[in-house]
C-alpha cells in the first residue's frame, strides 16, 4: 500500500491517521476535511466552549507535525470511485488511493423547513457554536427543541450565561433509550433543579416566524415565545456521496467488527460506520467520542492486513448543570436497573443495569471514583441474548 | 512542605487530593508502596486523577481515561498530550509530605 486516504479530518479522521503511522505504515497518508479548520474536539462546543470558558480545543499536537500528513482541508468528497479508489473533492482535484478509511461523521439534524430561519441554531461545528455563543446573551428566551445529551448540555450552558430556558421533549421522558424511565427522570429532575422549564411528550410541530424565529407551535397548538431555538434532534450519518460506490449503506457504512467494509482496503470508522458490535450483538453506528477516538486503532490495523474485532465497551459521559453523568456499558427496554451507591435526590450515584442477572451497564452522577471501579467489571462482552 | 497525613491513612492502591493548593495535587500510594504526587487536574479536561484507576505506576484519568506515568508525569497516549508535573514525596516520622513550590520538578 503506497496511498492512504483518510476521508474525515475529526476525533476518527485524525486518530485514523495517527494509528497508520503508529503502527508502521510510512506511506503518503491523505487526509480530506471538508471543514476548513484543522481537527477540533467537539465535546466541548455544548459546554465550556459555548460557555466562554476555553477557547482552545484543537486536537492537533507537536507529534503530529513529523507524521508527514498530507491535508487537504475545506473540501469536501464528492464521489467515490471504486474500480481505483479515486475520491473527487469539491475543490476540482482527485485522490486516486490505495487503502481508504470513510470517517465523514454525522451531521446535525434540522427540524423541516428551519434551516436558514434567523434564530434558529443546530450545534455540530465550531461555527454552529461561534455563532449560537453570539446569541445566549442573559434574559434571552432560549428553547431548546430536544432533550438528548446536546439539548440538555446547551440548556445547562445557556442558564450559566444567564439565558431563560424551555428545553421541548417529544418523549416522555429525557434520554429514555439511552438510560430508560428511573435514570430519565433523574435527567429531568437536574433541568427542574436549575430552573429550565421542561416539557414532555409533545412534539414540535413548528417553528413561529418566517425570516426570524420568535418561537415554537407544540403539536398540541400550544405556542412557546422564544428568541432562539437550538434543535437538538440527532445526527445523520454523512453517506450521500458513497451513493453508487458499491458499498452497503444503512444508517451509515456497514461495516464487520474490525472496521472493514464489503469493499476491499476500505475501512469505516466513527459516527458514520454502522459496525457490528460484540457487545450489543447487532449493527450499531455509535455517536460517541471515545468510539472515535477508539475504533480507529481497529481499522488502522484491519487495513494494514491485522483484522481484529473492536472490543471496547461503549463509554459515554455528559456534563449538565455541573454534574458529571458516566455510563458504560448497554443498555436495552427491559433491564432492570438498581442504585447500589450514593443519593439520587442529591445527584450523587451509582447505578447499575442488569439484564437476566447480568451486569451489562454502569451510570455514575458526580461518581468518578466508583464509576471507574465498576466500569471495569465490564471489560468482556456479554454473552448472546 | 505540605503534610499529606500519616502513611497508614493512604493504603496502598489509594490516592488523595491535596486542595489547599492551587492547582490541587494528587498523592498516590501504589501497590508496591510507592508514593507519588501529581497535579490533579488532567492537562486533557477538567476531571480529577485523585479519582483515577490507579495501576502500578500508572494512573488512568477517570473521564477520557488518558494514562499519566506517576514518576515522569508523561502521558502514554491520547487524549492528554501534555505531562502533568510531577513533586517530590517524603516520609518523616511516618507523615508523608510533598515539596511544593513554585518550581515544580
Amino acid at each position: 500500500m503506497r496511498t492512504a486516504a483518510v476521508v474525515g479530518a475529526s476525533l476518527a479522521g485524525l486518530s485514523t491517521a495517527r494509528a497508520l503511522r503508529q503502527q508502521g505504515f510510512d506511506g503518503r497518508l491523505v487526509i480530506v476535511g471538508d471543514e476548513p479548520h484543522r481537527p477540533y474536539d467537539r465535546p466541548p462546543l455544548s459546554k465550556d466552549f459555548l460557555a466562554g470558558k476555553a477557547s482552545d480545543i484543537g486536537l492537533g499536537t507537536p507529534d503530529d507535525e513529523g507524521l508527514d500528513f498530507d491535508w487537504r482541508l475545506g473540501a469536501r468528497a464528492l464521489r467515490l470511485n471504486p474500480r481505483d479508489r479515486s475520491i473527487e473533492l469539491s475543490t476540482g482535484q482527485t485522490v486516486r488511493c490505495d487503502g481508504l478509511v470513510i470517517a465523514t461523521g454525522a451531521r446535525a439534524r434540522w427540524l423541516p423547513g428551519t434551516e436558514g430561519v434567523g434564530g434558529v441554531h443546530v450545534l455540530r461545528t465550531l461555527d454552529d457554536a461561534i455563532r449560537l455563543r453570539s446569541e445566549l446573551v442573559p434574559g434571552v428566551r432560549l428553547v431548546v427543541v430536544g432533550a438528548g445529551f446536546i439539548g440538555a448540555e446547551v440548556a445547562s450552558t445557556a442558564r450559566y450565561l444567564g439565558a431563560d430556558v424551555t428545553v421541548i421533549e417529544a418523549e416522555p421522558l429525557p434520554l429514555l433509550p439511552q438510560l430508560g424511565k428511573e435514570l430519565g427522570m433523574v435527567c429531568a429532575g437536574l433541568h427542574a433543579d436549575h430552573g429550565v422549564h421542561l416539557i414532555t411528550g409533545v412534539p414540535v410541530r413548528r417553528i413561529l416566524g418566517e425570516a426570524r424565529a420568535h418561537g415554537v407551535e407544540l403539536a398540541d397548538g400550544r405556542h412557546i415565545p422564544a428568541d432562539v431555538v437550538v434543535v437538538g434532534i440527532g445526527a445523520r450519518p454523512n453517506v450521500e456521496w458513497l451513493d453508487g460506490s458499491g458499498l452497503q449503506l444503512d444508517n451509515g457504512v456497514v461495516t464487520d467488527a474490525a472496521c472493514a467494509t464489503g469493499l476491499p482496503e476500505v475501512m469505516a470508522v466513527g459516527d458514520v460506520a454502522a459496525s457490528y458490535s460484540v457487545h450489543l450483538h447487532e449493527r450499531h453506528r455509535s455517536e460517541h467520542w471515545t468510539n472515535a477516538l477508539e475504533q480507529p486503532v481497529t481499522a488502522a490495523s484491519t487495513l494494514l492486513g491485522d483484522p481484529r474485532p473492536h472490543l471496547s465497551v461503549p463509554y459515554f459521559w455528559s456534563d449538565q448543570y455541573g454534574v458529571r453523568i458516566q455510563f458504560a456499558g448497554t443498555r436495552r427496554a427491559g433491564d432492570t436497573v438498581r442504585v447500589i451507591e450514593g443519593d439520587v435526590d442529591r445527584r450523587s450515584f451509582l447505578a447499575v443495569y442488569e439484564r437476566r442477572d447480568l451486569l451489562v451497564g454502569v451510570l455514575g452522577m458526580n461518581q468518578p471514583k466508583l464509576f471507574s471501579r465498576w466500569r471495569r467489571q465490564l471489560a468482556r462482552p456479554v454473552l448472546a441474548p | 512542605m505540605i503534610e499529606v497525613c500519616r502513611v497508614g491513612e493512604l493504603p496502598p492502591g489509594e490516592a488523595v487530593r491535596i486542595d489547599s493548593v492551587e492547582p490541587p495535587i494528587a498523592v498516590f500510594h501504589t501497590e508496591d508502596g510507592g508514593l507519588y504526587a501529581v497535579d490533579d487536574t488532567c492537562t486533557h479536561q477538567d476531571a480529577s486523577l485523585a479519582d483515577g484507576w490507579l495501576e502500578g505506576c500508572t494512573v488512568e484519568c477517570p473521564l477520557h481515561a488518558s494514562c499519566f506515568d506517576l514518576r515522569t508525569g508523561r502521558p502514554s497516549g491520547p487524549p492528554a498530550t501534555r505531562p502533568v508535573r510531577t513533586y517530590p514525596v517524603v516520609v518523616e516520622d511516618g507523615v508523608i509530605r510533598v515539596a511544593h513550590s513554585e518550581v515544580a520538578c
